[in-house]
This record gives C-alpha cells, sequence and structure tokens, in this order.
C-alpha cells in the first residue's frame, strides 16, 4: 500500500501523548514475588474446589441397567431378536428387577441411555423445522426441504413433525414398580414425566399451531405423523399441556446430543413417599421395548441417578480440579527453590566481588 | 531522456519486506496442515462409511438423490467441505489487520516530534506503510556523506594563492570589507596575483543572483541572494565577498564584480565551459575592460594538476592535501591568458562543436580538453561541509547495534576518509585496507596488482576472524576492526572485468573482505555505482537487509534499490524524498527511526502475525477433533454466528491494538541501549523455533478446549436440575473458552497497558458475553434454525460449567504464565548480575 502524506508533514506534529507514543501506561511485570504466592492461593483453591466437586461426585448414586438385549444376556433379547428385521418392530416388553439395599437417596432422576446413535451428525441435525414447530400454520403444510427424506408422507401430505431427528424419537417407555415386602405387591411408583426439557424450549421455542374448534387434532389434519410414529403427534400424551410439539418428550429429543453416547431426561421421581429417594426394597421396571438399536450396532440403558448442586456424577471435574491444584503448588515449590538458588548465586556473586 | 535523471533512473520495484515473505512461508505450512486435515477427514469419513450401519442407519435416511450421487462426486465435495469447515485456519482477515496495522502504524513516525526540524519546518514523512516493520530487521547501511552524513551548506574556510595561506575570521568579513582589514593573513603573495584570484571566484561560477528589494525602506538597500545547483559555487562567491570581491550580477553577459575599492569592473562573458563529472573542471572565458581575453578555470586537483604548468603545482599541492585531510572539499583554480588570434580560433571551434549535429559531446569535449591547457595555477579554495548534528552519535549507535555502515560518495578519497573519522564511523584504532587507484597504481598490471591486494587483505581479516562467521557480531567488539576503502574505478575494475575469467572470482573475494569490515567507505561513486554496491549486498547469502540513506538525486537509485530507502529532505532538492520510503529532515533521525520505531514495529508486527496464526488454529483444532465424534459428517461444532464473528468481532481489536501500541521495552531505552537492536535481527521472532512454539501451544490449547469439554459432557446432566445439553451447548462451552484463552493470551503478552488496550482487550470480553446473550435471547425470524435459543444463557445456570470454564482456561494459560515468570527470574538475575558487575 502506497499513500503519499504531503501535506501532514507541513506543520508541526501534535504533541500529544498518543501521537508521540507516551500514554501512560500500567506496565505490568510478573515477577516472582507476585507469582509465586499466587501460585499457592491458586493451587490451594483448586484442590479445596476439586475435593468438595470430587467428594460430591462420589455422593451421587447411578444405578443402571443395559437392556439393548444381547442374545442370552437378558430378558430383553427376546424382544430384540422379535424386533430384529422387522420394521415396525412389534410391541414387546420386558422388565428388570433390582433391589436396594438402602435408601436410594433422592431427588432421584430417570434417564435412558442411547450409544452409536449419531444425533451430532449434520444431515440428522438439519433435518427439522423450527418454523414448523413453532407452530406456525404455513410452515406446518410446508416444511423446509431439509427435512427429506421425511418431508413428506407416500401419500404427499406434509408430514409434522418432520425431519429425521422426530422421526426417530425414542419411544420406548418405563414404569417402575416397588415391592415394599418381600413377596408382597408390586406398587406403581410415580414417574413425573413432565419439567425434562428446558424451560425455554417447553414454553417459547416449541409451540403447537392454533386449535381449530379447540381441538388440537384438527389442527394437524392434513398432515401425517413421521413414517415411524405409531400415533400421531397430537396423541402423544393425554395431557393437553404435553401433546403436540410441546410433548416434554419430544422436546426433549429434539435437543441434539454433543457425542454419539448420551442420556437424555425420561422421568424425575418426586412424587409421594419417593420424594426423598427410593427406598430400600425389591424393584421392576417395565420396558416396553420398541426402539431397535441392534440394527446399527448401538446400545441402550435405563439409568436412575440422583444429582447435586454440580449436576450428574463426572469425577472428571473433580479430578481436573485436584490435579491442576497440585500441579500448582508442585511447580510454586519448584519456582520458589529456582527463586532462592539464584538469589543465592547472586549474593555469592556479591561476595566474591 | 539524456538528463542525468532520466539516465541514473532505475525502474521503480515493489518492495516487500522479510515478514511479508514469513507470512507467506507459514500460509503454505498452514495451507499444508488445511489440505491434511480435509483428506484425513474425507478418508476416514469413507472407511467409516464403509459399515451401512454408519453410513446411513435406519434414523437418518439418505433421499433418493443423495443415493444415487457418483461416489467419485460425493468424496470430491465431501474433500470441499472440510475445507469450507476448516478454512478459518488461514487467517484471511489478518491481511486487513495487517494493512491497517501498517496504515495507522505509520503515522506514528510522521506523528513523533522528535523527527521535526525546526529550520525547515517539517517533520518526518512517510511514502510506504509497507516497511514499517523492515526498518528493525536493517543489516547494513548505505549513506551518502554529502548532505546525508553532513549539512551540505557549504562554508568558505580558507584559501591559498600561490602557496600562501589565507584563512579569513568570517564574523568582521561583513562589516568591514575595506582594502587590507578584516583577514588574517599568514604571508603575503603578490597583490596581484590576490586580486586575479578573486576575479577568478567571482567570476568562474554559474552562479545567478536574486535581489530582494526591501521595498518600504528609504535607502536603496537591496540583499543580494545567490542561486546555484552547487552549494560550493554559493560558498566560493561568498567566500570572495569576504575578502571584497562581490559578484554583483550577470546582465545580458555582462557579469559585474564590485571589486574591494568599491568599484565596479565589468566584465563580458564570451563562454563557459560547463562542469561536468568527467572533466571534473569548468572554465569561463571572459573579455576585461581592457580588452583582454582570460581563461578562468576551477576544478579538483586531479583535474587541474596536469593542465598547468609543472613549477607552479608543489606547494598548492601540498597545501590542497593538507586541506582535504581535514575533510575540506577543495578546488584548484587557474587562469590563462587568451590572445586575439587564438580566441578567434578557439571561439570558431566552439561554436562549430556546439553546433554539430553529430557526436557533439565528444567534440565539445575535445575542444574544452584543448582549450584548457597550459594554465598557471593561481590557487586552491578549501570550503567545508560541516557535520550534520550528531552523526557520529547516530553512526556510534548504528555501530552498537550491529549495522554495517557503508558510506558511499562521490567526493574524492582525502575528504571522504576525513568526514569517515570524523563521524567515527572509523575509529582511531581501525585498521584501514585500501583499494583505490593510488594504491593499485597506474601500472599496467592494474588487475594483477589487484588481486594480489584482494588476496592478501582476505587473508589477513581470515586470519583474524576465526571461522566461526555466525559470530560474527560479537567478534566485531572483540577483534581489530577493520574499514575498508575503494573507489569507482577499482570497484568498476573488480565488477566489471568480465572479459577475465577470474571476474567472478574478484567479486567474491572482496564480497569476503566487505563482510568481515565494520565499515566500508566508497568514494568516487559514480550514481548508478552506488545503486550496483547495494544490489550487490543484497543479493550476498543469507540476503541481509539493507537500508539506504541519501539527500541528492545523485541517491535515487541507491534508495530505490535497496530494501529501505530514506530520503533526507537536503538542500538539493526533493528527488530523493520522492523517491524514498520515508523522509526524514536530518541524519540523526536514522537513529530513533531504527532503534525505536522499527524496533517496536518489527515486535509488534511478528507478534501479529504469529498471534493469528495462533488463534485460527485454536479455533479450529477442537472443529476438527468433533469430527471424530460426529461421524466425520462436517458437523460445525460453533454456531454459524460464532464462527463468522470470532475474527472480525471478538479477537480482533485487542490484537489490533496491540500491535499499534506495544511497547516492550520503553522507547528511550530503546534509543538509548542500540544493542537491543541485535535481538530481533536476522527476522528472530518469525523464525522457525517460534512459530513452532506457537503452533504448539495453539494445538495444546485446541486439545484442552476440546477434550476438556469432552470429558465434562461424561455424565447425566450438568445442571442441579438434571436436565440435558446438546450439541450446541458443547460447541458454545468450547468457544467461550476459546474466546477467553486467546484474549487473556494476548493480554498476559502485553507489557504496555494503556487505557486503549484496558478498553479493547475487557471491552472485547464484554461484547462477546452481551452478544451471546443477545443472540441466544431472541428468536430470530430470518433463521431457519433456532439452534443458539437460549443456549447461551442456560449454560450459564450451570456451576459446573463455570468451573469448567475457569478450569480450562486457566490450564491452557499455564504454559504462558510458567514461561513468563521463568523469563521474568531469569531477566532479574542478569539485571541483578548486569547491576552488580557494572558497580564493581
Amino acid at each position: 500500500m502506497t499513500w503519499s502524506a504531503t501535506a501532514r508533514g507541513a506543520h508541526q506534529p501534535d504533541n500529544t501523548a498518543f501521537t508521540q507514543q507516551r500514554l501512560p501506561a500500567w506496565q505490568p511485570l510478573l515477577s516472582a514475588s507476585i507469582t509465586l504466592p499466587l501460585f499457592f492461593c491458586v493451587g490451594l483453591a483448586f484442590i479445596g474446589l476439586g475435593l468438595g466437586l470430587y467428594y460430591s461426585s462420589n455422593g451421587i448414586k447411578e444405578l443402571g441397567y443395559d437392556y439393548t438385549g444381547y442374545p442370552g444376556t437378558s430378558n430383553c433379547s427376546l424382544c430384540a431378536t422379535a424386533g430384529r428385521g422387522r420394521s415396525p418392530p412389534p410391541a414387546c416388553s420386558c422388565a428388570w428387577y433390582f433391589t436396594l439395599p438402602e435408601l436410594f437417596q433422592g431427588p432421584v432422576y430417570l434417564y435412558y441411555e442411547l450409544s452409536n446413535f449419531y444425533q451430532n451428525n449434520r444431515r440428522y441435525g438439519v433435518s427439522r423445522d423450527d418454523a414448523q414447530l413453532s407452530g406456525l400454520s404455513s410452515a406446518l403444510r410446508h416444511p423446509v426441504n431439509e427435512c427429506a427424506p421425511y418431508q413428506y408422507s407416500a401419500a404427499r401430505l406434509p408430514i409434522a413433525p418432520c425431519g429425521a431427528i422426530a422421526n426417530s424419537l425414542f419411544n420406548d417407555s418405563f414404569s417402575l414398580w416397588h415391592q415394599r415386602g418381600p413377596g408382597g405387591s408390586y406398587v406403581e411408583v410415580p414417574l413425573d414425566r413432565t419439567g425434562i426439557a428446558w424451560w425455554t424450549d417447553y414454553h417459547v421455542k416449541f409451540r403447537n399451531p392454533p386449535l381449530v374448534n379447540g381441538s388440537l387434532a384438527l389442527a394437524f389434519r392434513g398432515t401425517a405423523p413421521p413414517p415411524n410414529w405409531h400415533r400421531p403427534v397430537y396423541e402423544l400424551s393425554p395431557d393437553p399441556n404435553n401433546t403436540g410439539f410441546i410433548n416434554q418428550d419430544f422436546v426433549v429429543w429434539m435437543r441434539t446430543a454433543a457425542l454419539p453416547t448420551f442420556r437424555k431426561l425420561y422421568a424425575r421421581i418426586r412424587q409421594g413417599n419417593y420424594s426423598a429417594g427410593l427406598p430400600r426394597g425389591a424393584y421392576r421396571v417395565n420396558i416396553t421395548y420398541n426402539y431397535p438399536v441392534l440394527g446399527f450396532g448401538g446400545q441402550k440403558s435405563v439409568i436412575f441417578s440422583s444429582i447435586s448442586w454440580m449436576g450428574g456424577k463426572n469425577p472428571f471435574l473433580g479430578i481436573a480440579y485436584l490435579v491442576v491444584g497440585s500441579l500448582c503448588i508442585l511447580t510454586g515449590f519448584v519456582m520458589l527453590i529456582v527463586y532462592i538458588r539464584y538469589q543465592d548465586q547472586n549474593e555469592e556473586d556479591e561476595d566474591e566481588e | 531522456m539524456e538528463t542525468k535523471m532520466a539516465l541514473n533512473y532505475q525502474g521503480k520495484s515493489q518492495k516487500r519486506s522479510a515478514v511479508e515473505k514469513s507470512i507467506n512461508a507459514f500460509l503454505i505450512v498452514y495451507l499444508f496442515i488445511l489440505l491434511t486435515k480435509a483428506a484425513v477427514c474425507t478418508t476416514l469419513k469413507y472407511v467409516w462409511q464403509s459399515n451401512p450401519n454408519n453410513d446411513e442407519p435406519w434414523y437418518n435416511q439418505k433421499t433418493q438423490k443423495e443415493r444415487e450421487t457418483l461416489k467419485v462426486l460425493k468424496m470430491f465435495t465431501d474433500f470441499l467441505s472440510f475445507m469450507v469447515l476448516f478454512n478459518f485456519i488461514i487467517p484471511v482477515s489478518m491481511y486487513v489487520t495487517v494493512e491497517m496495522q501498517k496504515f495507522l502504524g505509520s503515522f506514528f513516525i510522521s506523528w513523533d516530534k522528535d523527527f521535526y526540524d525546526e529550520e525547515i519546518h517539517e517533520g518526518a514523512l512517510v511514502n510506504t506503510s509497507d516497511l514499517n516493520e523492515e526498518l528493525g530487521q536493517v543489516d547494513y547501511v548505505f549513506t551518502d556523506k554529502t548532505g546525508t552524513l553532513t549539512e551540505n551548506s557549504m562554508e568558505f574556510i580558507e584559501c591559498c594563492i600561490d602557496g600562501h595561506k589565507y584563512r579569513g575570521a568570517a564574523q568582521e568579513a561583513e562589516g568591514l570589507s575595506e582594502t587590507d582589514g578584516p583577514l588574517t593573513y599568514f604571508d603575503k603573495a603578490d597583490k596581484n596575483r590576490e586580486e586575479l584570484f578573486l576575479r577568478a571566484l567571482c567570476l568562474c561560477h554559474t552562479v545567478e543572483t536574486k535581489t530582494n528589494d526591501v521595498v518600504d525602506a528609504a535607502t536603496e538597500s537591496t540583499e543580494l541572494t545567490y542561486i546555484s545547483s552547487s552549494p560550493d559555487e554559493i560558498a566560493l562567491v561568498k567566500g570572495a565577498k569576504k575578502y571584497g570581491f562581490t559578484f554583483v550580477g550577470n546582465q545580458n553577459g555582462q557579469m559585474k564584480v564590485e571589486n574591494q575599492r568599491k568599484e565596479i569592473e565589468v566584465y563580458e562573458l564570451l563562454h563557459t565551459l560547463n562542469f561536468d563529472s568527467v572533466r571534473r573542471r569548468m572554465s569561463v572565458i571572459v573579455k576585461n575592460q581592457a580588452g583582454d581575453i582570460i581563461l578562468f578555470c576551477k576544478g579538483a586537483d586531479s583535474a587541474v594538476f596536469p593542465r598547468v604548468q609543472n613549477h607552479e603545482i608543489e606547494l598548492t599541492k601540498a597545501h590542497v592535501e593538507r586541506n582535504a585531510m581535514d575533510g575540506y572539499r577543495t578546488l584548484c583554480v587557474a587562469f590563462k591568458e587568451i590572445a586575439p588570434d587564438d580566441y578567434e580560433r578557439i571561439n570558431r571551434q566552439l561554436i562549430e562543436a556546439k553546433m554539430a549535429l553529430q557526436d557533439r559531446e565528444e567534440k565539445m569535449e575535445r575542444v574544452f580538453d584543448d582549450i584548457e591547457t597550459n594554465m598557471n595555477l593561481i590557487g586552491a579554495t578549501a570550503v567545508e561541509d560541516r557535520l550534520q548534528d550528531q552523526a557520529a552519535e547516530t553512526i556510534e549507535a548504528l555501530h552498537a547495534a550491529g549495522l554495517k555502515v557503508w558510506v558511499l560518495t562521490g567526493d574524492k578519497m582525502e575528504t571522504a576518509k576525513s568526514t569517515c573519522y570524523a563521524c567515527r564511523l572509523f575509529q582511531t584504532n581501525t585498521e584501514l585496507l585500501e583499494l583505490t587507484t593510488k594504491t593499485i597504481e597506474e601500472s599496467e598490471r592494474k588487475e594483477d596488482r589487484l588481486h594480489e591486494l584482494l588476496i592478501e587483505y582476505r587473508k589477513k581479516l581470515l586470519h583474524d576472524f576465526p571461522k566461526s562467521t555466525r559470530s560474527l557480531k560479537k567478534a566485531w567488539t572483540e577483534h581489530q576492526e577493520y574499514g575498508l576503502i575503494i573507489d569507482g574505478s577499482t570497484l568498476s575494475l573488480i565488477l566489471n572485468s568480465s572479459q577475465d575469467s577470474g571476474s567472478h572470482n574478484y567479486k567474491s573475494i572482496f564480497l569476503q573482505i566487505c563482510m568481515k569490515c565494520t565499515a566500508v567507505l566508497c568514494c568516487r561513486m559514480a550514481p548508478l555505482q552506488k545503486a550496483q554496491i547495494v544490489r550487490m549486498v543484497k543479493n550476498l547469502k543469507g540476503s541481509p537487509i539493507t537500508l539506504s540513506i541519501g539527500d541528492g538525486a545523485n541517491d535515487v537509485s541507491m534508495i530505490l534499490e535497496s530494501h529501505v530507502g530514506i530520503g533526507i529532505k537536503g538542500k538539493e532538492g526533493r528527488q530523493a524524498a520522492r523517491n524514498s520510503d520515508y523522509s526524514v529532515p536530518k541524519f540523526k533521525h536514522l537513529k530513533k527511526l531504527l532503534l525505536a520505531h522499527g524496533h517496536l514495529y518489527y515486535v509488534r508486527i511478528a507478534h501479529l502475525v504469529q498471534y493469528f496464526f495462533y488463534k485460527n488454529l485454536c479455533f479450529i483444532l477442537p472443529q476438527f477433533l468433533y469430527q471424530f465424534f460426529c461421524g466425520f459428517s462436517q458437523q460445525p461444532l460453533y454456531d454459524a454466528a460464532y464462527l463468522t464473528m470470532y475474527n472480525i468481532c471478538f479477537t480482533s481489536l485487542p490484537i489490533l491494538a496491540y500491535s499499534l501500541l506495544e511497547q516492550h521495552i520503553n522507547i528511550d531505552t530503546l534509543t538509548s541501549d542500540p544493542r537491543l537492536y541485535m535481538k530481533i535481527s536476522g527476522n528472530a521472532m518469525l523464525q522457525l523455533g517460534p512459530f513452532l512454539y506457537w503452533t504448539f501451544l495453539a494445538a495444546f490449547e485446541g486439545t484442552v478446549f476440546f477434550f476438556g469439554t469432552y470429558f465434562l459432557f461424561q455424565t447425566s446432566s450438568l445442571e442441579e436440575n438434571a436436565k440435558v445439553y446438546g450439541n450446541w451447548t458443547f460447541g458454545t462451552i468450547v468457544f467461550t473458552v476459546l474466546v477467553f484463552t486467546v484474549t487473556l493470551k494476548l493480554a498476559l503478552d502485553t507489557r504496555f497497558w494503556t487505557w486503549i488496550n484496558h478498553f479493547v482487550i475487557w471491552g472485547s470480553l464484554a461484547f462477546y458475553v452481551f452478544f451471546s446473550f443477545f443472540w441466544g435471547g431472541i428468536i430470530w425470524p430470518f433463521l431457519k434454525q433456532q439452534r443458539m435459543y437460549f443456549v447461551f444463557a442456560q449454560m450459564l445456570s450451570s456451576v459446573s460449567t463455570w468451573l469448567a470454564i475457569i478450569l480450562l482456561i486457566f490450564i491452557s494459560l499455564f504454559p504462558e504464565i510458567l514461561l513468563i515468570v521463568l523469563k521474568n527470574v531469569k531477566r532479574r538475575s542478569a539485571r541483578v548480575h548486569h547491576l552488580i558487575s557494572s558497580s564493581a
């Protein structure tokens, strides 16, 4: 770049701090006397935090069961074999029995986990129509092209909700039964299926289309459910506040996971006798086995987990804090030694001279 | 096209700085990384997809069209998609920032009041902003002498008439120009000779007068101003005035001279035999009132002595040589009376030659040659060209900074040599090696003698400097210093004897000698020869950076040839200043320009370049790693808005402010300690070492960002209400850590925190947070997907995320902090050492 500035040189330059590059400036120097205490302080703080994190993570209980049904592993294998190669797979149910020797400290949450399921695949991730999901009537009838091949049904009806994500909605269901005494009868533990989605998703981002004559079903008339669904979207739940696009299961599913192995919140256990947790005793989880995962080499599990202030069980953060904190203190010590050495050396030099 | 200007003109070529060349090298490396990344991802994608479960699981089926696309075509588009996904690794925005930095940065040079000169009321001028950083990389300085090292304001110091020395006392001369008054005569020459000499000074020149009438004044006081192309002539005319002979003017060929008795003498100017650099003399032929025709000639001693009667020479010659040793510019004056008959002939010849259509120059030269013979030497003049203010200090500082200073001048050797001593280019203990016509002698076996000398000098130097050419700069301070003097004719002998097979050999030996000398003086250089020398040095091994500084039109070719050309706004017009890259009023300004401005600009831009590559690698590496976890599906990790704004808004201003304001060392310290300049010589901050350091730092940080977040996500939930985050939260966490880390990394590097730095660094971070809230706070009607809706706010509602972000930033910066502290401990102890040793 060439430019000329004959005119500029014509008069005396401004004598300001900026033009003379003499702006007042703070010139920090990370000297050892500042950083050494800093290292120790940060190290101690990190170790403290790390311990806190580690123990709260350890205090979180998790109980999981892989019910994929690999042949011979459990009674879900029957369902798995039955469903293999058939689309849609036949309705099948299996169960998981477990015993709690002591109280499972609550509040307890029920998750399902899928693995080798690429919700973060780009083609999969874009296959949705947020305008349609926000209840826009025009978008309901005209889903975006990204939804293809789940854009229009075989009968050329617009699919609602369109796209691969919606089509692959997780459709296994769980119910939890508690046997209070040995040989006693199982009592169903109430599962709260609401409050599992983000508040903003449930209240703002996802909206049902305007009701027609007070009926959601009529609002969806002229659309087809996704090909893999057994029932239309407006029948996802009998609760009018939890059906259609604002069905919380559906909303949770639509927030695509970051990694190929992921958990999604299924239900909260917080009602009646179970608000403090699951009391000891024998339990049974009835599983309606619909969702085929063997086809793509995936696995599915059901998990009970308690939650603390830091979220679910994850030792990583605590350990990382502990490691970094100790590293800090270690380097602090090394620096201290180096520093003292240098000073000694300087003093010796002084003596010599 | 045959003017001196045109003949000496060289095409102007685009100058590019060493930094730009480094940038290009880095770009190639990064381009290679980009291609590798894309190729690796494409390959792995197809390896991964070879399992049909992965390629098309039931939950994610392809459209008919996608299935039917040719596989090769798909692979190609996949490759291109990966290129698009990773293209941010090539810092396109860097070019914009670099240009802005250079453009804005160059203002600081023209704003610097230290470069402002009270006399000419001008400061420095920046003609190009491309080369700011090159000022910090200079290895060789080529300087003109007259007008650059010296003032080019000539002052008549003394003269000698028939071997008698006359030295004037300048102050008294003005008022009392009476008969014998103001002059200090050491011993007198014949009065007639004196007057003849002074008349010669008054007549033999091409000076014109300009009268400035003072209109208001009642008296007719007029003030004479002399105008000439050469300051020497003015000095001579003014000198003559001091001795009582005043040149009043030239009207219609009538030259008027006011003599010591205040009488006006009128001479008819018959012919002017103009000055040229080959003859190195000029003459006039005048006719006085009495009708006598006289030729006056003045010129360089070498041009005049052979043309005068021999017996007169000795005394004057000694005088001239002494003067030259003192650094004065000397001229000899001679005259010759021409008989009317002879004049007829001469007149005819001259007119004939002037009218000639072919070979006019040669003919005129021949005629001139004929005329200017058998003259009588009257005397010699000595004119001082004073050294510029602080020229010596500047040269010393440049030497201390490890620069090699070469003086290239058209002056004669003795004059130039004494100037070099005066400005401390040569110290008293410098051993001088001379390669001049004098040492080679006018023998027929010139070349053999030259060869001998070259070999001898080389031996001497090689013996003195052991093979460690690397520690050359150190060696300077310890070993005997050598200086080389060479003149134009010898140089052309070395460079141009092309028919000789050994000429190439000469050149390389000569260069070896040059490289070992701290200072080189080239005298009697033609303008093009100056450029030739610069070119020769420029093409040396390791291609050193050259800087030329000069003031006159004769320096233009060298200014254009060198990497950086600096013009002095001198008295010989603006030719040099216009053709230069930078121009300053005085030679002394070179010190601050190189040591302070050059150093800072280099550090700033080098850091800028490294930082840009670093921050883009940090940015893209997590995105690359993410491909391994999303089935190589080109899923972007960050939202499109973040991808676009990262370089434009979130991280651009802090580095721009840094690259304009940073002073890692104070300007005053830089100027006063020239040795600091050596630290950055040889493009030190953009070598492989620092580049690898930054690249590995970036790779380390990128890995920390990604895997830190990856392990963070190995849990059911990060919130205490058990809700689950998705992929956009993952990306946003990585991105937040990224923005904070690269900005804080710059904050750690900043040594000079002005309010602008504070504003821009903290402002950028605040803007990022603000923007993220804003971007996620609204359902944007123009967006197809509302994927960022409330992601940022929801992310911040988790304590774990906060802790993870802080931890990851800390881990990323930890090596950097450690390094800085170690450096400071080292520096501190070094300083303590220094203090102790200096106090002891």
